[in-house]
């Protein structure tokens, strides 16, 4: 009894997670312009979609904002985290509080600001200026996923490395490197996907002409939605599904997991 | 790695640091408190008790509230569920009640506006059947909706990260001395969840108490957050002064709520 | 092999305790077959294996934390199987303690007193007492974190024991400690069995324990009993090779029983006390290090002659091993030293020889030692 009660409670959540996506789904491939009856399987918004400049560069913005800021701010917030580990405890408490900052604020107050900051000193609203917000608001991401695995990797490793020969740098690739690595590549992993997912800090520091595909659907919608939208929505959702499933549950993607979130 | 060269590293991030969050928080701080001739004042902070501003911030606050908590009435029984089936941190039905996550927010929103629109799929299912259409959208409860909606999963995942972390005998012992499931609830498992319900209510209560999307999508510019005014202040009225000091009192009430929280917790962030 | 019970000891006695044919499985593998115990009232009971042998499971069904698929749990003869953990009247010292975290000791110790709604000076008054007992008065308002291993011990026995219950389920709760410390322990639990007057049950892998603490010992291995004794018994008079093995060093070596009282090992005839397994059977033989006696070799009492390999001085004596003429590599343990390359005899006395019957083969898997 208590075993159906609490499947049918799964089922529920989950009926209430995925519903509104399959909907979308479903919409994608109908004929008709009304959502509300069935005409048929049709492809054509995908065809529409592909042939949308809008769509078409709003997703290029997006993967390479994503790219490029995942990548800086994680050599950035790893240097960054190496140096913290080595700070007296004063100085790394003030910066691993202004680290905090950009991810208790409000995105809303981050967009702002850096709008602000960005209009003071005069760099021209633009893909650059996205591009800054972003790895602003990842570095702190990258920071708290290597600092746990730099300090369960052994100082005495490092210090074997140097006593076996290698020069500082050296042991650092050769050995330091490859122990933080996990926690290096799920602070990318995590910068990416949050990159992708931003909406409020690009809406702020945007400028007129440029869409990621975030503020695209925000824009879009007030025009009304286009039935190609639910084609880039079931894109995307396919994407996600699909590199989730593989780096959770492909073979090997056991051990990397334990380090992410 | 004690060498002291290390400490260099630390320096492009920290003149980022600076450029980017320090003195962006500044301008917001000047802007806050000065005129459009930039002359010292207390006017945009101040304005926040007019109407037009306090009902926005209030309304905002409360649906905050309510969809922070609906979230935690869901989540909490369900991560109780999955720790209670053994299901493992990467099992594929945890997996799937925190892959919503990552998924694009906007069109998640996009998804509810399909359904929930005067032309939408429910209200078209309901006349097909001929019943009378719903007014659905617009209303505060479509934003409540929307909100549990969007970050649902936030709740989830450090609950139950917290929860598989509780040991079983931890739990059995507190059968093993006399008491109920009620009482082993009370007094053993919420009590140790706390860090993680801690870490829910901040991912869900600070970006539903200043969104202006989800309010903007599904509250069709009816519904006015705080989000909103702030927004319209600085996309369209341009009067960055008054955005920037409803942002201040914006920013007080998320560190008071911050503060309020973080004396319950004592662990690490729960997400990571 | 036929499992063995404790019912033999105590017939006439009532059990407090009684488990019959209890079987557990756990995903198709078989952890307990068809396994009966009986315990009695006020004994120092210990379930002693190697991992996976069934024992933490015999006593987790006792707990009620398990159900088993098969077989019945009594309690002073009342069915207890299906009563929750919460009822039932006896507690559990749990493998690493399992204190309350967000508790400070008083509040752990008084746990199961406010469940029951014991009114707060009873309750002061017993934490007090129970602190006095397990050594450690004064540390009402100490956190968990900040005890050490050991203390944390003591206070997860001073949460159970405040609850009177008429038997306290101890799972290895001595495995986490060092030594040094696990030695201190040991003598601690039999004066609190001793205050106390309870029943013990107590599960560990740990041979040395299980014979300095127990009345009673039962040793399992892969789902079974093997052999249930006191102590004496267990070492003395082991029933197979598995119990020989896992109860201390032992030469086990392949003899073949000439006539009563009278043994072949490599051919050498050794007399001995056993009788009754017939003649010129093939049987195991049991002998202890310590029970190899090392002679010159040209001794007159000596049997077989061989040449010492291997020494090690382990502190209260020396571990040595001896080469006999046939390969066979005799454990020795002496207080003498005998260098390496030294011809020598050994003489076993026949009263520390034991006899076993080979076992049948389809059970020599059962009970192999798993190293």
């Amino acid at each position: 009894m208590k075993k159906i009660i609490s499947n049918a409670y799964l089922f529920t959540v989950i009926l209430f997670l995925y519903a509104p996506i399959l909907v979308l789904i479903a919409l994608s491939f109908n004929d008709s312009k009304s959502r509300a009856h069935w005409g048929g399987f049709t492809l054509r918004w995908y065809m529409s979609m592909l042939q949308d400049r809008d769509i078409l560069s709003a997703l290029r913005t997006t993967l390479l904002i994503a790219l490029l800021s995942a990548l800086l701010a994680t050599i950035l917030g790893t240097m960054a985290a190496i140096a913290i580990q080595n700070m007296r405890a004063f100085p790394r408490s003030v910066i691993l509080g202004i680290t905090n900052i950009p991810m208790l604020n409000a995105d809303i107050v981050t967009g702002i600001s850096m709008m602000l900051c960005f209009i003071a000193f005069r760099i021209s609203l633009g893909f650059q200026t996205i591009l800054i917000a972003h790895i602003t608001f990842n570095i702190p991401y990258v920071i708290l996923s290597v600092m746990p695995k730099l300090r369960q990797a052994s100082q005495v490793n490092y210090e074997a490395a140097l006593d076996l020969g290698a020069t500082p740098l050296q042991a650092f690739f050769k050995v330091v490197l490859p122990d933080i690595m996990p926690g290096v590549l799920s602070g990318f992993l995590l910068a990416f996907t949050m990159s992708l997912d931003d909406f409020i800090v690009t809406h702020f520091t945007r400028g007129a002409g440029i869409n990621t595909i975030s503020t695209l659907v925000y824009s879009e919608v007030r025009r009304g939605i286009k039935p190609s939208m639910y084609s880039l929505s079931t894109v995307i959702f396919a994407v996600v599904f699909i590199v989730l499933l593989i780096s959770n549950f492909a073979p090997g993607a056991k051990k990397a997991r334990g380090a992410g979130a | 790695m004690k060498s002291k060269g290390t400490r260099y590293l630390a320096l492009p991030y920290i003149v980022w640091m600076c450029g980017f969050i320090v003195i962006p928080l500044l301008l917001v701080l000047y802007y806050g408190l000065t005129d459009r001739s930039g002359t010292f004042t207390f006017d945009n902070v101040r304005k926040i008790m007019l109407a037009e501003n306090f009902r926005p911030l209030y309304l905002a606050m409360g649906l905050s509230a309510v969809s922070t908590l609906l979230c935690f009435l869901i989540a909490f029984p369900l991560a109780l569920i999955l720790r209670s089936r053994k299901v493992g941190k990467g099992s594929f039905v945890a997996f799937l009640f925190i892959l919503p996550m990552w998924m694009n927010s906007l069109l998640r929103i996009l998804a509810w506006q399909t359904l929930l629109e005067r032309k939408g799929v429910i209200n078209g299912i309901l006349s097909s059947l001929h019943l009378p259409e719903q007014h659905l959208i617009n209303t505060p409860a479509a934003i409540v909706l929307g909100m549990v909606y969007d970050f649902l999963p936030f709740m989830i995942l450090p609950i139950y990260n917290t929860l598989i972390k509780i040991d079983d005998n931890t739990i059995n012992a507190a059968y093993d001395l006399g008491a109920g499931f009620r009482e082993t609830l009370l007094r053993i498992i919420l009590p140790l969840s706390v860090p993680g319900i801690v870490s829910g209510v901040t991912m869900v209560f600070v970006p539903t108490l200043t969104t202006f999307a989800i309010s903007n999508m599904l509250g069709g510019g009816k519904v006015f957050l705080i989000g909103n005014v702030i927004e319209q202040e600085f996309m369209l009225n341009s009067n960055w002064n008054l955005g920037s000091g409803l942002s201040l009192i914006l920013m007080v009430f998320i560190i008071m709520s911050m503060a309020l929280l973080s004396r319950y917790d004592n662990g690490e962030d729960a997400i990571l | 092999m036929v499992p063995q019970t404790l019912r033999g000891f105590y017939e006439l006695e009532k059990a407090l305790i009684d488990l019959q044919g209890i079987t557990k499985s756990f995903d198709g593998e078989v952890i307990l077959d068809d396994l009966n115990l009986s315990i009695l009232e006020n004994s120092f009971v210990t379930l002693l294996g190697p991992s996976g042998c069934g024992k933490t499971t015999t006593l987790r069904i006792i707990g009620g934390f398990e159900k088993p698929d098969k077989g019945r749990v009594f309690f002073e003869g009342k069915d207890i199987t299906n009563v929750p953990p919460n009822k039932r009247q006896l507690n559990t010292v749990f493998q690493k303690y399992a204190l309350f975290p967000h508790m400070n000791i008083a509040d752990n110790i008084a746990f199961g007193l406010r469940i029951k709604k014991k009114p707060e000076n009873y309750i002061r008054d017993k934490i007090k007492y129970a602190l006095k007992l397990v050594n450690l008065d004064g540390y009402e308002n100490r956190s968990v974190e900040s005890l050490s291993g050991g203390q944390q011990q003591r206070i997860a026995i001073a949460r159970a024991i405040v609850n009177e219950p008429r038997l306290l389920l101890l799972d290895e709760p001595l495995g986490a400690l060092d030594l040094k410390l696990r030695q201190e322990m040991q003598y601690e639990l039999i004066r609190l069995k001793n205050e106390l007057g309870i029943t013990f049950i107590y599960v560990t892998h740990d041979q040395e324990e299980a014979l300095t603490m127990s009345d009673y010992v039962v040793v399992m291995n892969q789902g079974y009993i093997q052999q249930a004794g006191t102590p004496e018994q267990i070492y003395n008079e082991p029933e197979n090779a598995f119990v020989a093995d896992f109860i201390g060093d032992s030469n086990i070596v392949p003899g073949v029983m000439l006539k009563d009282r009278l043994v072949r090992i490599f051919g050498a005839d050794f007399h001995c006390v056993d009788s009754g397994f017939g003649e010129n059977k093939p049987v195991d033989v049991v002998i202890r290090p310590e029970d190899v006696e090392i002679l010159p070799p040209d001794d007159p009492k000596g049997i077989l002659h061989g040449r010492m390999s291997h020494i090690i001085f382990k502190g209260e004596m020396y571990e040595m091993e001896c080469t006999s003429s046939d390969g066979f590599e005799w454990l020795i343990h002496s207080t003498e030293m005998h260098e390496p390359g030294k011809e020598v005899a050994l003489y076993v006395k026949p009263s520390n020889i034991q006899i076993m019957n080979k076992p049948a083969s389809e059970d020599e898997e059962a009970i192999g030692v798993e190293e």
